[in-house]
């Protein structure tokens, strides 16, 4: 056990200069997307430098035992109750969703920014999974044929253009009023009602056995409890050379470690991040490189 | 007879029931519709309504251009569109015979233009018909005190623009979309009234009240009792818009006290330059079409217009030689101030066709077709565009001729309108959203608003017979004569490569 740890040591290190490095992920996005990412603003300030990370094991895919950690790893909210099964959901955030739910579909309202935000990130997804899963990125329904689910969908507000883009969509969130408020709305449009929505949480996909070509959970893992286990849970709920898309916003320097580290130091599938810039002069959102703000990551699981 | 139908309308909000939420789709929702035809409501002929993703009201250049781009690009082709003008011909065809004299309805193209013609497969179908590149235009005034003559040379460029026959364009756009692999209607009927659902409603299920924006779709009654729902209204249809005043845009403009008078000559030889010359009362211009002809666009006053509108045709030819030449004041010489004027070390080292000289434009030889008037206004509408509705070409803004630039600012809108819905569709989002459309806005309404205010500042300059203002103007002819960076700004924006009209 410990000439493992020792042995792991120096590739940990490795990744924590890896990932202070400003351009760790070249991006190239597909041309006919270029349009939308052309504010590719190298980031003036540096991600922040990670502290040296838990040196605990990093697991390969899903298919291991629960992440052991040491003493260090205090930083992530682990803790006992490990159980699979439970909600990885904070009981105050719930509430907190619960009571704006109704104002989901309102694009000059509380959600505006997510709005605003909506069509940058399905720019990433979209690029991303075209040329994973080798899509014609030229089609209106790239997605045809393919399964995705959103977890923590909300009102389904990316639910619906995923829908469009021709997948075959589930969508899942903890808040009840968030599922029922997002069928009224997929109902409206022939082409949304075919989204299948469901209020249950990652774990209980799992426990179902449930498989998906893509797993998108964006904005989710900084309201999770275990971000770790949810991350697992994420993973297994995609199919071997699946695709899995997470997005945080980077508040503090815990979210940053949460969401890095559990992503990328317990699971190392993230394969390619960038970061989303504001500008407040059109309000608009646009890809770029710094990180330091909110980011969407991508990754695939590897196959067996 | 319009028999008044009941609708379920509930504006307080349905109580949709909804079992079971996982996997099952909830009761079917319908909803209160705003009637913006003052209440009446038509019955729709026919069984079913039929439901489009984007309806183009007005079949003329701009909405059959908007048509065709659609048709073009891959992330649109497979969009259903309904095209909706009364116009015979968008059923029939239009019929061209080369041997005809040309109509003297005209437009002039842009190279920026021409290229997106090309882009879209449209200019092919132009081709065999009669079309004309010009690659010089002079432009001096009554004053005899300056000139300025471009050439496309000074921007590297073969020509500054093209001079088509409205007829022209309209077959050939037509014909580009009858060819394009595209799903499209043409109905032969009129729009009388559209239902469009603004705002946010309140819809009610299981006790939970939300306020939901509609992802709803529009309703178009036409006049010969057709309906059908489309995703997104595209008002092509003119100066006059029904579909803006249904959707309620309000315009700001005025008249100006101007008419049009518009025919087309013949020369002795051809005419390769487009020329325009600033009278007293408004400019005329005399643009070449090929064939030894050429289009008149006559600005003056009404009551002039319509003395020269009923003169004889002699008459009528003898005026027109009189204003292009010698009329209302003299040739303008070389140079204001004699060989070194101050104008001439600006463009030091730089040859510009500012040294070739003033040239008398050709002498008219006989009149080759009816004359037209038309009354000049300028308008635009304070917003392009709304829930499900946008405005593209002279139903967004109408403008002063007296540049060529008023067709080329439509095509701009419809090639903006199409580019933009293709990026909606790229991110899945639903093409009637506003948000999408405002991007569509607040890329044209700048650079729409910046020509008007161009164009309107000529009108004005040009309407004022004061000493001094005419010095200033002529030393605006030397400037933009001999200073070649601001004689290239000038063609560039004018040719439509440069959006707005800044040193960038």
């Amino acid at each position: 056990m410990a000439s493992k740890l020792l042995h792991r040591v120096p590739w940990l290190l490795h990744r924590v200069g890896a990932v202070s490095a400003p351009l760790k992920y070249p991006r190239t996005l597909s041309p006919t997307l270029a349009a939308f990412a052309s504010l590719r603003l190298l980031s003036d300030v540096a991600p922040r430098p990670l502290p040296v990370a838990a040196t605990g094991n990093s697991p390969p895919a899903s298919t291991s035992p629960a992440p052991q950690f040491s003493g260090s790893s205090e930083k992530f909210e682990h803790n006992a109750k490990s159980s699979s099964v439970r909600s990885s959901l904070k009981d105050p955030e719930l509430a907190k969703f619960s009571a704006i739910a109704d104002t989901w579909w309102d694009s000059e309202g509380p959600f505006k920014p997510l709005h605003l935000m909506n069509p940058t990130r399905l720019a990433f997804i979209r690029s991303t999974l075209c040329r994973h899963f080798g899509k014609d990125p030229s089609s209106a329904r790239p997605f045809e044929g393919m399964k995705i689910v959103d977890v923590g969908c909300g009102g389904g507000i990316l639910s619906e253009p995923l829908a469009r883009m021709g997948a075959s969509v589930t969508g899942v969130d903890a808040v009840d009023k968030n599922i029922k408020i997002a069928r009224i709305h997929a109902d409206l449009d022939p082409v949304t009602s075919t989204i299948e929505y469901c209020c249950t949480t990652a774990e209980k996909l799992v426990e179902e056995q449930r498989k998906f070509d893509a797993v998108i959970s964006l904005e989710v893992i900084e309201h999770v409890a275990d971000p770790a286990e949810f991350c697992k849970s994420l993973s297994a709920l995609t199919i071997p050379e699946g695709a899995l898309v997470i997005s945080t916003i980077n508040r503090s320097m815990r979210a940053y470690a949460t969401a890095i580290v559990a992503a990328e130091y317990l699971l190392h599938w993230v394969k390619e991040m960038a970061g989303f810039v504001h500008n407040p002069l059109t309000g608009r959102w646009s890809l770029s490189d710094d990180i330091s703000v909110n980011f969407i990551a991508f990754g695939t699981k590897k196959g067996q | 007879m319009f028999i008044r139908k009941s609708f379920a309308v509930n504006l307080g909000g349905i109580r949709v029931r909804s079992r079971c939420l996982c996997g099952a789709a909830a009761a079917g929702p319908s909803g209160s519709i705003r009637q913006s035809n003052h209440g009446q409501e038509q019955q729709c002929s026919g069984t079913s309504i039929a439901q489009y993703d984007i309806a183009i009201v007005g079949g003329g250049m701009v909405g059959m251009s908007l048509a065709c781009s659609l048709a073009s690009m891959p992330l649109t082709k497979h969009l259903n569109v309904a095209i909706i003008d009364s116009n015979p011909a968008l059923v029939n065809g239009i019929r061209i015979n080369k041997q005809d004299p040309p109509d003297p309805r005209v437009s002039t193209i842009t190279p920026a233009t021409t290229s997106m013609f090309r882009d879209i497969g449209a200019w092919q179908y132009l081709q065999p018909y009669r079309h004309a590149y010009f690659d010089q235009m002079q432009v001096w005034d009554y004053t005899g005190l300056g000139y300025t003559r471009y050439h496309a040379r000074d921007v590297d460029k073969d020509s500054l623009g093209c001079v088509v026959e409205n007829k022209v364009l309209q077959s050939s756009l037509l014909l580009c979309i009858q060819n394009a692999d595209f799903q499209k209607r043409i109905f032969p009927s009129r729009l009388v009234s559209m239902s469009l659902n603004p705002g946010l409603k309140s819809k009610q299920m299981d006790g939970i009240s939300s306020e939901i924006s509609r992802a709803d779709l529009a309703k178009l009654h036409l006049s010969d009792g057709t309906c059908l729902y489309a995703k997104l209204v595209v008002g092509a249809d003119g100066s006059k818009s029904q579909v803006r005043e249904l959707a309620g845009f309000k315009t700001t403009g005025w008249n100006y006290s101007q008419n049009a008078v518009i025919c087309t000559v013949e020369h002795a030889s051809e005419n390769q330059c487009a020329w325009q010359r600033f009278l007293p009362a408004g400019p005329i211009a005399l643009l070449p079409m090929g064939d030894n002809f050429s289009n008149i666009v006559w600005t003056m006053n009404p009551k002039e217009a319509l003395d020269r509108k009923s003169m004889t045709e002699i008459d009528f030819v003898k005026t027109v030689n009189h204003a292009l030449d010698h009329g209302f004041g003299p040739h303008p010489t070389s140079s204001l101030l004699g060989k070194g004027n101050i104008f001439s070390w600006f463009g030091a080292g730089v040859p510009t066709s500012g040294n070739g000289g003033f040239e008398i434009p050709p002498k008219v030889v006989k009149l080759a077709s009816e004359r037209m008037v038309f009354p000049l206004s300028l308008r635009h509408a304070n917003d392009y565009v709304s829930k499900h509705v946008a405005l593209i070409g002279d139903a967004a803004h109408t403008v002063h001729p007296l540049a060529g630039q008023g067709v080329n600012l439509g095509f701009g809108d419809a090639f903006a309108l199409s580019r933009v819905i293709g990026e909606a569709i790229a991110v899945g989002m639903d093409i009637g959203e506003a948000s999408l459309l405002k991007k569509y806005e607040a890329e044209r309404k700048p650079a729409n608003i910046a020509m008007m205010a161009i164009l309107d500042g000529f009108q004005k300059a040009y309407s004022v017979d004061f000493g001094p203002l005419n010095i200033l103007r002529a030393a605006g002819f030397h400037a933009a004569n001999y200073i070649s960076p601001l004689k290239r700004s000038i063609i560039s924006y004018a040719s439509g490569e440069q959006r707005l009209p800044l040193f960038t």
